[in-house]
């Protein structure tokens, strides 16, 4: 397996592919790392804490924050190194040769996933290292052991998150002869899970529960508990909820509704989670998106090992 | 020779098709086989039980003494297999797709290096053994298949149609290739549908049809059962054919068969005769036209087999 670990990392760094990829998640973290140290001092007080995550999570005044740039690319990366991880093999008639050679079947697609989680976890790391970086170089404060502790498990997070896009690309790749069909369906589940799935939440919840200005609070907050427990179906909320909650810290809670109405009743923003606490709250989104993970590349592992090699 | 492969009622069924049935096979060490059969006679899935690619549904199997469905990775160790359709990394070199296979089959760095420019250098790429896969022709990306099959030194190997889409130059080329592993040692299966090619280089053939085997055996053995006669068959055309002279051939040593028809002689024997032929009919007074010599043809045996099955 270690060859074809090897010979996957050597092929997935020096492909134009990843190259390309890096440099555009590089300049996106840049820009926005860029836009929210302008945009800081107007969201920074004298007693905030946790300052230094705040380049991960301030946005300017038209464009995004890193983070969810981070979570637009990490999919998109993830496809990139699985949608053409087995198909290709098939058809340029690679699989047969190399599966006469003396390794097991599943040396194959083990070595190509963890070659592809490799890149994954080269890719964010650096990025979040440079950004934190450029970060510490332009606002000048160096990070507490929390902020570096909440940095690392966002990292790994980031890592799983990809992880769980690849292992679906990996999934079409086994499923699908063409590449570009196996892509396509990849792409179309993250634009369907990114895009729509928040609007199918919204309607649904608005039809369970319709409310408008004059809506109660027991009522507003059903609304966004339903959205929010559609919403969860998306590996994309799962991600985005997880990485909200572990970056800021004052995120008592992962429904909006409910942290908005714990705001007003305080009268001020919350008192920071402590990691501990944090890790706890997203728990269960950082357990689904690793069970979404697992499921996909056990189905692609099952449905390649059982494949009749003629057909291969 | 020692059996290098033997199957006892080897079955593959595959969602109710059978496509090889109770096959029972033997190849000997150092043998070139030539197996034969139409498309979807099952050549290929008996290759990869063989190989431990796939499982049989029943029957027994022994590759250079191992199982294959038990021990796939002794018998990959040392059996290789070059598919109808071989692909290599296009953006990787002929040196580099080669060094990958050489990993993957735990050979060390220097001793890989080693044998691949002596590979190279067999199979004639050395030219463009720095040059990546996607710059060679067909003809070159086979040899390299060859190439690519030595690697791990095999004592067995299985080449699938390897000279498809060919020229004729490079065919003779391959074909010569193969003929110098067999004499290094090297026990060869050789699929093709080029008949000619495999009378050409093959001592023994099988002929599977349907999945089953429906002949196995050395080729003129074959014709004699299927045709009759003897291995080559001689045309003379003689002026002034006399029954006489017919006797005089039949006591020729290792003459079969001769009978005359108008001016035409027809003889049947196990060896080329031509030349002692020749001398009992200028000796008989005779006058020799003209005079060819047909071995059997493997086409006619193949044909032959074919419809009976």
């Amino acid at each position: 397996m270690y060859a074809v670990f090897r010979k996957e990392l050597a092929d997935h760094l020096s492909s134009k592919r990843f190259g390309i990829l890096f440099i555009l998640v590089l300049l996106a973290a840049m820009f926005a790392t860029y836009l929210a140290v302008q945009n800081i001092r107007s969201v920074v007080t004298s007693d905030t804490e946790f300052v230094f995550l705040k380049i991960f999570t301030t946005s300017g005044e038209t464009l995004p924050s890193f983070l969810f740039f981070l979570s637009l690319f990490i999919p998109i990366v993830g496809i990139a190194l699985g949608f053409d991880a087995i198909n290709s093999e098939r058809t340029s008639g690679n699989l047969s040769r190399l599966l006469s050679q003396p390794i097991y079947r599943d040396s194959l697609i083990n070595g190509k996933f963890l070659a592809g989680l490799a890149i994954l976890g080269i890719m964010i790391a650096s990025v979040i290292a440079l950004v934190a970086g450029l970060g510490l170089r332009i606002v000048g404060v160096p990070p507490s052991s929390e902020e570096v502790l909440r940095l690392i498990a966002f990292v790994l997070l980031s890592m799983v998150y990809g992880a769980f896009w690849m292992a679906l690309a990996v999934l079409f790749s086994v499923f699908f002869d063409r590449t570009a069909t196996s892509m396509l369906a990849s792409i179309a589940l993250w634009i369907f899970f990114f895009f729509f799935m928040s609007m199918i939440a919204g309607t649904i919840a608005d039809a369970r529960v319709p409310i408008d200005q004059n809506s109660s609070l027991e009522m507003v907050t059903k609304n966004f508990e339903i959205q929010g427990m559609i919403g969860r179906i998306s590996p994309c909320t799962l991600y985005g909820e997880a990485t909200s909650a572990l970056l800021t810290p004052e995120l008592g809670s992962l429904n909006p509704a409910l942290m908005m109405i714990s705001i007003l009743a305080a009268g001020r923003m919350l008192t920071p989670l402590p990691f501990s606490q944090s890790l706890l709250l997203v728990w269960p989104q950082v357990v689904s998106i690793i069970a979404l993970a697992a499921i996909c590349f056990a189905v692609s592992y099952i449905r390649f090992m059982k494949e009749e090699i003629r057909s291969i | 020779m020692e059996q290098i492969v033997e199957t006892k009622n080897l079955t593959k069924t595959y969602n109710g098709f059978t496509a090889v049935d109770r096959l029972n096979l033997t190849i000997r060490e150092g043998e070139i086989f030539g197996f034969l059969g139409p498309n979807g006679a099952g050549k290929t899935t008996t290759i990869l039980m063989l190989l431990g690619l796939t499982e049989p549904s029943s029957g027994t199997v022994q590759v250079c003494g191992y199982n294959p469905t038990r021990e796939p990775l002794k018998v990959k160790r040392i059996v290789g297999y070059l598919p109808e359709k071989v692909g290599f990394y296009e953006d990787l070199t002929a040196r580099q797709n080669l060094g990958y296979t050489a990993e993957l089959n735990n050979l060390l760095r220097r001793e890989a290096e080693e044998r691949i420019s002596e590979l190279l250098a067999t199979v004639g790429l050395s030219q463009v053994a720095d040059q990546e896969v996607r710059e060679l022709s067909r003809g070159m990306k086979q040899r390299l298949g060859i190439a690519d099959v030595l690697v791990k030194e095999p004592k067995l190997v299985f080449l699938d149609e390897p000279t498809s889409g060919i020229d004729p130059e490079g065919i003779e080329d391959v074909l010569k290739l193969i003929t110098s592993m067999a004499k290094k040692g090297i026990t060869i299966v050789f699929c093709s549908h080029q008949l000619h090619q495999v009378q050409k280089i093959c001592s023994r053939v099988g002929i599977l049809a349907k999945g089953h085997l429906v002949a196995e055996g050395q080729i003129d053995r074959l014709g004699k059962r299927a045709i009759g006669g003897g291995r080559y068959r001689i045309e003379a055309q003689v002026a002034r054919l006399s029954p006489k002279l017919i006797d005089a051939i039949r006591q020729v040593k290792g003459v079969i068969e001769a009978q005359g028809s108008g001016d035409s002689l027809l003889i049947s024997c196990n060896r080329d005769l031509r030349g002692q032929i020749s001398k009992v009919i200028v000796d008989s007074g005779s006058l020799l036209l003209g005079m060819k010599i047909e071995e059997y043809s493997l086409e006619r045996i193949y044909k032959k087999y074919s419809k009976e099955a």
